[in-house]
């Protein structure tokens, strides 16, 4: 016994410097990255005023944290982000909820979201401006009009292909399409939904961003485009770099989300 | 008669045509007899179990189970599908009381008898497991007590052997058919192994290839019947019989 115990503490222990390994070279990666980027900059290698440095956009980040700008630009599109994604997600799971529930209406809309799916949703940008008006809820329809059509067809694609023999099961059982909704349907899609959340995350981005731009007074896709308008680079890059670990904290908060819900609803396959 | 099929013709409609999977097929099920429908395989016969369970109804033709016409699934019938089909997100104990929830079955009864076929078949200890954690053999066990729990009149099993692999195919195989006996439960098992049939039925329907009709009903004589499936697999009577479905399905040559 003593022998299998010791051999499974060195294959533990194998697995353990393994992962510390891939960890230290990622961050001493990332670290030389930044590190050549700062050496290239003042040694003049590469112009600061066009490419930006670390140095220079720690001292913007530090100077827009101390004016507070910060946290109002974050907070918007934070804020924004997360509106349209709830909204894209929850409405497109409801929209594919109902559209399983009648093969009919199914049939009817199927081009109008092939039509939907493959318009660039940019386009309807102005739309949005002219209809709703040149503020946040124009940016969060735009959010809204990127995730939603996806998440329809995804979650509706996933629903139809549940097993037929389970289908048959549940029948023969003599189960209602509401208990066949959710005894079934449903719980065989978790990852179906959770994959569509993933999805969502990076696109919600993609639509606060792209609103951002087109219409807004705050937010980081309003700083983006201010900094490239006057020429103030630093600003530019340190946004850029902060939109990239919002977004990334954001995909962190749906892993946790989906580690959670399983372990509530037990194992899920 | 506890089930019964009269003259049953059943043909689909499809943009590309019509296709007849049944012609004329009429057989009847006693209560307590275990009944097996053999055929070439694309035959129809599990389309004779939808028609039973009253997923589909018959182009024509009469079914009847406990002498009522049936024209919707009803809790008198229990079926078993050729996977286990347990749910990976219930435990088991959420897989063997399923049919007493889609049924609203809030008295204890039917827990409680859940509860004694899991003990009596050695489940009991995995109700709060996963079926992931289970072997194929106790997953179908357990897909068998799931139809068991609602008591059915009739059984209906679909191939439910046909995923295993040979060897856990026929310890299962005789484990389900002795819980079934034990259990007293009329059952109709559509099967594509003879020899599968055999040892574990009664009587068996044979079926011709597409459009499907009755070739031939052999009743196993009393003292085969008297016998384990085991034990049916090396009496004498067994080969004569083997050979002769074996023909009745043209598998001669």
């Amino acid at each position: 016994m003593a022998d299998v115990s010791s051999r499974r503490r060195a294959y533990l222990d194998a697995q353990r410097r393994r992962e510390r390994a891939v960890s230290a070279v990622r961050l001493s990666l990332v670290a030389g990255l930044f590190l050549l980027w700062e050496v290239a900059a003042r040694r003049g290698w590469i112009d600061p005023f066009v490419v930006s440095s670390p140095s220079r956009m720690a001292s913007t980040l530090a100077q827009l944290c101390r004016s507070g700008d910060l946290w109002l630009h974050l907070g918007t599109s934070l804020w924004e982000t997360v509106a349209g994604f709830t909204l894209g997600t929850l409405c497109g799971a409801l929209i594919a909820v109902l559209l399983w529930w009648s093969p009919f209406a199914c049939r009817v809309l199927e081009p109008c979201l092939v039509v939907l799916n493959a318009l660039p949703k940019t386009a309807l940008g102005p739309v949005f401006i002219v209809w709703i008006g040149a503020g946040t809820e124009s940016i969060i329809a735009m959010t809204l009009s990127i995730s939603l059509i996806v998440t329809i067809l995804d979650v509706l694609n996933g629903f139809l292909s549940t097993d037929a023999e389970k289908l048959l099961l549940l029948r023969a059982m003599g189960a209602t399409r509401r208990q066949i909704l959710f005894k079934l349907v449903i719980p065989s899609n978790f990852t179906t939904v959770i994959n569509a959340l993933k999805v969502n995350v990076g696109l919600s981005w993609v639509g606060v961003i792209m609103g951002e731009f087109l219409v807004s007074k705050a937010g980081l896709g309003y700083l983006i485009v201010y900094g490239s308008q006057v020429f103030k680079m630093d600003l530019v890059m340190s946004t850029v770099l902060l939109l990239g670990t919002a977004a990334a904290g954001m995909y962190q908060g749906i892993l946790w989300l989906e580690r959670g819900l399983k372990k509530h609803f037990g194992v899920i396959v | 008669m506890i089930a019964e099929l009269e003259h049953i013709q059943m043909i689909y409609q499809s943009a590309e045509g019509e296709v007849e999977a049944l012609r004329d097929v009429s057989f009847g099920v006693e209560e307590g007899e275990f009944v097996s429908l053999v055929g070439p395989s694309g035959c129809g016969k599990s389309t004779l179990l939808t028609i039973l369970a009253g997923l589909e109804p018959p182009t024509a033709g009469r079914v009847t189970l406990f002498g009522e016409d049936v024209t919707a699934p009803s809790g008198r019938i229990g079926f078993m599908p050729q996977k286990d089909q347990l749910f990976p997100w219930r435990s088991i104990w959420g897989n063997v009381t399923l049919g007493l929830e889609i049924r609203g079955d809030r008295d204890g009864a039917g827990r409680q008898r859940a509860r004694e076929l899991l003990e009596q078949y050695d489940l009991a200890d995995f109700a709060k497991s996963p079926p992931g954690r289970l072997s194929g053999g106790m997953r179908q066990r357990c897909a068998l007590i799931r139809t068991l729990v609602t008591d059915p009149g009739v059984l209906l099993l679909d191939e439910p052997f046909s995923a295993l692999d040979c060897q856990t195919r026929l310890t299962v195989a005789s484990d389900i058919g002795s819980i079934i006996r034990q259990q007293s439960k009329t059952a109709l098992l559509v099967t594509h192994d003879i020899s599968e049939a055999i040892s574990l039925s009664d009587r068996i329907v044979v079926l011709t290839a597409r459009p499907a009709t009755v070739r031939n009903i052999h009743t196993l004589d009393a003292e085969l019947r008297a016998l384990s499936p085991a034990a049916r697999r090396v009496h004498p009577a067994f080969a004569p019989l083997f050979t002769e479905i074996g023909k009745e399905l043209g598998l001669d040559g």
